[in-house]
């Protein structure tokens, strides 16, 4: 079987690039930055997971029809996520009881 | 690469039949694996879900159960299971190169690894329990103003890190039997496909750690 076996150089600069972005959004974790915060948090766990499931997990040279599942199962999550919480931030958007 | 006038038996002794090649019997477990990933992916979304639902519901409740995270070993936890996945990584190379000693030996220490983990939970979890802060009949709030809406948020903590710590725990077990199955000289550089396999399991649980971790013990954290 022919596989890409990839250089230890490259694990280890993911590794030294996931403790790094660890390190940052701890001390962000600690400045005032109100609901920036929250947005730094999520951003850099997003960049860390995409970082594992490129290089760790390989999917940067998988199938294209691995490709689309991975796709597929993120984009149902998507959907899970967007309409559980666009029902439950939207109430009280609207006038109270008796509007209809 | 067999091609149709290869006779059945000649093909290589881990290639199941009803595949064209060792090639594509490889690329079928990858995206049957990645099925399985994605149940899970849906599994703990929902309960990501369910704690954001109710970290807006009640956001001062939220705010002063951050204060009782333990910050740092929840840090130093992230930075032992970023490590294990390299060691994981490693695994898998040494299993593509043939390297017999190297995979048992990255093997051993992700196994290591995962179980340094689940110790420093296990301190953790003793905090949580010596503190009342374990949802029950014996839950205390320091403020009491949000006993019960604080029991639910720990209630959360304890669902969504248990979770992940019995994934923890599989994993400990399946690469347990990958080791044996390495000093037993079941793979090769031609059919490592377990290794693989357990390999992508093992990094998905990181995955998941990556975003439990800003979550539960960084956001609100400074209020």
């Amino acid at each position: 079987m022919n596989h890409h076996v990839v250089s230890v150089k490259v694990y280890a600069a993911v590794f030294a690039a996931l403790l790094a972005l660890t390190l940052t959004t701890v001390a962000v974790s600690k400045l005032e930055l109100g609901e920036f915060n929250f947005i730094v948090a999520i951003t850099i766990a997003v960049i860390k997971a995409t970082l594992v499931i490129l290089f760790f997990m390989d999917v940067r040279h998988a199938t294209d029809l691995t490709k689309l599942f991975v796709g597929a199962g993120l984009f149902w999550l998507a959907i899970l996520l967007v309409f559980l919480l666009s029902d439950y931030f939207s109430r009280g958007w609207l006038p109270g009881p008796g509007w209809l | 690469m067999a091609d149709s006038e290869t006779p059945l038996a000649v093909h290589e002794p881990e290639l199941r039949h009803h595949f064209d090649d060792s090639a594509q019997q490889f690329e079928s477990s990858v995206l049957g694996m990645w099925v399985f990933l994605v149940t899970e992916v849906l599994f703990f979304g929902g309960m990501f879900g369910a704690y954001t639902v109710y970290r807006n519901l009640y956001p001062e409740a939220f705010a002063s159960t951050s204060h009782f995270m333990n910050v740092t070993i929840g840090a130093i936890n992230t930075a032992v299971l970023i490590f294990s996945s390299f060691t994981m990584v490693l695994s898998v190379r040494s299993a593509q190169l043939g390297q017999k000693k190297a995979l048992i030996i990255f093997l051993i220490l992700t196994l290591i690894l995962g179980c340094v983990f689940l110790g420093f939970k296990y301190v953790e979890y003793h905090e949580k329990w010596v503190d009342h802060h374990v949802p029950g009949p014996s839950f205390r709030y320091e403020d009491t103003r949000y006993v019960h809406q604080a029991q639910i948020l720990f209630f959360l903590y304890f669902a969504m890190t248990g979770m992940h710590a019995i994934h923890m725990i599989v994993g400990a077990g399946l690469l347990t039997a990958l080791i044996v199955m390495s000093a037993r000289n079941r793979f090769s550089a031609a059919w490592y496909t377990p290794v693989e396999m357990i390999g992508l399991y093992w990094h998905f649980v990181d995955v998941v750690w990556i975003f439990l971790f800003p979550l539960l013990y960084l956001i609100g954290h400074t209020k």
